[in-house]
């Protein structure tokens, strides 16, 4: 085989990989359709990456309905599942299977912006109810918000809007944003360049990583450089944990202090006391003195045996949210527009603290200032108290 | 920009492309001398990163856990090159990205099972975890020069290794002309399995290595295996020099790309390659050894 020839099938080869992303469909299937009972379809990730978020999502649905005697609304609940696998090139399939084959009444999903974006389109059209736990893309409750469409988690941007006044009340007047070059980091560089500005602070620069890479010592030298008062980021997961450790390595922790929203959610065991002292605005977080709060984490606990942490409680409102609406109908799920307006007027008891819905079925929410003390995300005070999303081109606002 | 920060970038970049080269000199040597395209090798690196922090904790000692860890690699690559790869090596491109691809879910779900999905942190040996002051507010850590030493002296021993040992001589022999060798007596599977094992074990390395920097986490081989494709095809394929440049290039591409233009950062390493290829569509080196 001569060389160029070779190469030419290398190639080949690589876009092979591409495709062949489409054989790994495999998805568990739980129960079958017949009975009367209400079928709730999850698509959320039960495998790679944001496999435990998918996971704590569906723990805090479950544990709501059991609480509620495995009944809502006096009927009884099948669960489906599919994996989303977080891939949005299968969002259509994966969102099909629940709508077409399994003709669910309700879908939950997902975490993955652009899994949740694939699914919105559907769910606009077919007009089923859609719970979104997690995924904070303005759209799905912006331009393409939907009266069938809700949100429990939150917006990227109204995570961390409120954090720019906190950053410049304590006298840090310049700031560096850093993220990664994704739309929900995009999303977030919004509302902290939006929240900073509006009280006088100002953004030097804005860096920016490719997604999903983690090499972080190009950024980090030039924020060395630029000196600012204040570094604000978005990372999360993984990235949020490396990107912790390479600050502190590189001598930046102690002299410019590094804001964020969800950097230090999920990562505190891994980091060590790299992350001591990062303060964060988010929607949730640790010793909230909040009686729900007490008793959701003890129930939890006590019936997954492990620690909930904010995906359990979005599952958990989503199964609120949802039983608001059934218990309106009476349990009569052919009376969408019944449970739509419940819901819409749903106050929800949530662990992290009453919230309600705004016009664009997005949460109305204190959002919490929080600040790592050992292995806590501890909240030390509220940044912004019953913040909305701004909804950008929705119409139902 | 000043100097002093234009020439800390510059080793950030090089850093960079160290560590990148000794994940991609296994793929290509592997490709070079058995044709296989294996897109598993990703998953070599993050079974690396996961062998340095579990063994690290079982053994007390970070050194004693990556000495172990590089022996159940080596293991591991022979095993591996018996039971599935050997029969790639005749067949179509297809089947061998078919089962490596194969092999990339197989080693995920193997991860889930054995060490879960957390994100797992690798505490810097404390006989290197202290820092250099570069200016009055950065340092930089002692761990990533030694990382960047580390990759320096296996690029020498591959270099010496295949150049100038009798073993070298039979790997290029072997690459040339396998059936030729055979005839003239060498035991080329035998060859096979090692050059192989060495591929593994290479990623796996680069992986132990950078897991105190990383962290270990699901998924992460699949980041570095895009990467290092990109490599390998600039580098020229097969060319272990090849791999060498093209990292040493990726990485100040990025790492200045990232500085310059952090609107389009991540397109870098994407322009680098087209104006690469449109130069040179063979890579930059060819293969040294044939």
């Amino acid at each position: 085989m001569d060389y160029s020839n070779k190469r030419r099938q290398f190639i080949k080869g690589s876009a092979l990989t591409i495709a062949s992303g489409a054989f790994s469909g495999l998805l568990p299937r739980f129960g079958n359709a017949q009975s009367s009972k209400i079928k709730v379809g999850f698509m959320l990730p039960y495998s790679g990456t944001y496999a435990n978020l998918g996971v704590g999502i569906e723990n805090g649905f479950r544990l709501f309905v059991q609480e509620k005697g495995g009944k809502l609304a006096g009927r009884e609940i099948e669960f489906i599942r599919v994996d989303d696998e977080s891939d949005p090139s299968k969002a259509t399939d994966n969102a099909n299977k629940l709508i077409l084959r399994d003709k669910v009444d309700l879908i939950v999903g997902t975490v993955h912006s652009g899994v949740a974006m694939g699914m919105v389109k559907l769910t606009r059209e077919a007009g089923i109810l859609h719970i979104i736990p997690n995924a904070g893309a303005a759209a799905a409750t912006g331009a393409l918000c939907s009266p069938n469409i809700f949100r429990t988690s939150f917006t990227n941007w109204q995570a961390i809007y409120p954090l720019g006044k906190h950053i410049y009340s304590k006298g840090q007047k310049t700031a560096v944003w850093v993220t990664w070059k994704y739309g929900a980091g995009d999303e977030a560089g919004e509302g902290f360049k939006e929240g900073y500005i509006s009280v006088g602070g100002k953004v030097i620069k804005e860096l920016a990583i490719p997604f999903p890479s983690m090499e972080f010592q190009s950024v980090l030298t030039e924020i060395a450089f630029l000196k600012p008062d204040a570094v604000a980021c978005f990372f999360a997961g993984a990235a949020g944990a490396k990107f912790i450790k390479d600050y502190a390595a590189a001598g930046l922790k102690g002299k410019i202090p590094l804001y964020s929203s969800f950097l230090t959610d999920g990562v505190l065991d891994a980091v060590g006391t790299d992350a001591e002292g990062i303060e964060s605005t988010a929607h949730y977080g640790d010793s909230l003195q909040i009686k729900k709060d007490k008793e959701f984490r003890i129930a939890y606990a006590k019936a997954f045996k492990m620690q909930p942490d904010a995906f359990g409680v979005q599952g958990y409102d989503s199964a609120q949210l949802f039983a608001i609406g059934l218990d309106a109908v009476k349990g009569d799920i052919s009376n969408k527009a019944g449970m739509i307006v419940a819901m819409e007027n749903a106050k929800i008891d949530s662990p992290r603290g009453v919230w309600t819905m705004s016009k664009a079925h997005n949460p109305v929410q204190d959002i919490y200032l929080r600040r790592v003390v050992g292995k806590e995300n501890k909240v030390i005070g509220i940044a912004h108290k019953a913040l909305a999303d701004h909804a950008r081109g929705c119409k139902m606002t | 920009m000043e100097i002093n920060s234009i020439l800390i970038q510059l080793l950030n970049g090089i850093q960079y492309g160290l560590l990148l080269f000794l994940v991609a000199a296994g793929l290509t040597l592997v490709f070079g001398i058995m044709g296989v395209i294996n897109l598993a090798h990703g998953s070599f690196y993050m079974i690396g990163a996961y062998l340095a922090w579990s063994l690290a904790e079982l053994a007390g000692s970070f050194w004693v856990g990556i000495a172990i860890g590089i022996v159940l690699t080596i293991i591991l690559g022979m095993v591996l090159e018996v039971v599935f790869f050997k029969h790639l090596y005749r067949r179509d491109h297809l089947y061998q990205v078919l089962m490596t691809y194969g092999l990339i879910l197989i080693f995920e779900d193997l991860r889930s099972v054995l060490w879960g999905n957390d994100i797992h942190g690798v505490v810097i040996p404390e006989l290197l975890n202290s820092s250099i002051q570069l200016t009055e507010n950065l340092t930089y850590p002692m761990y990533r020069f030694f990382v960047s030493a580390v990759c320096i002296a296996i690029a020498i021993g591959l270099y010496l290794t295949i150049q100038r040992t009798r073993l070298g001589m039979i790997i290029r022999a072997g690459a040339t002309n396998s059936e030729m060798t055979q005839v003239l007596g060498v035991n080329i599977k035998l060859i096979h399995a090692v050059v192989f094992s060495i591929g593994v074990s290479l990623a796996a390395i680069a992986g132990m290595v950078a897991s105190p920097i990383s962290s270990a986490y699901p998924n992460m081989g699949t980041q570095v295996l895009i990467t290092c494709f990109v490599i390998v095809v600039i580098g020229g394929i097969g060319s272990v020099w090849g791999a060498l440049a093209g990292a040493l290039l990726i990485g100040l591409a990025d790492t200045f790309g990232n500085v310059f233009a952090p609107e389009y950062s991540g397109l870098s390493v994407f322009i680098l390659m087209s104006i690469i290829l449109i130069w040179r569509p063979e890579g930059l080196f060819k293969r040294s050894y044939k």
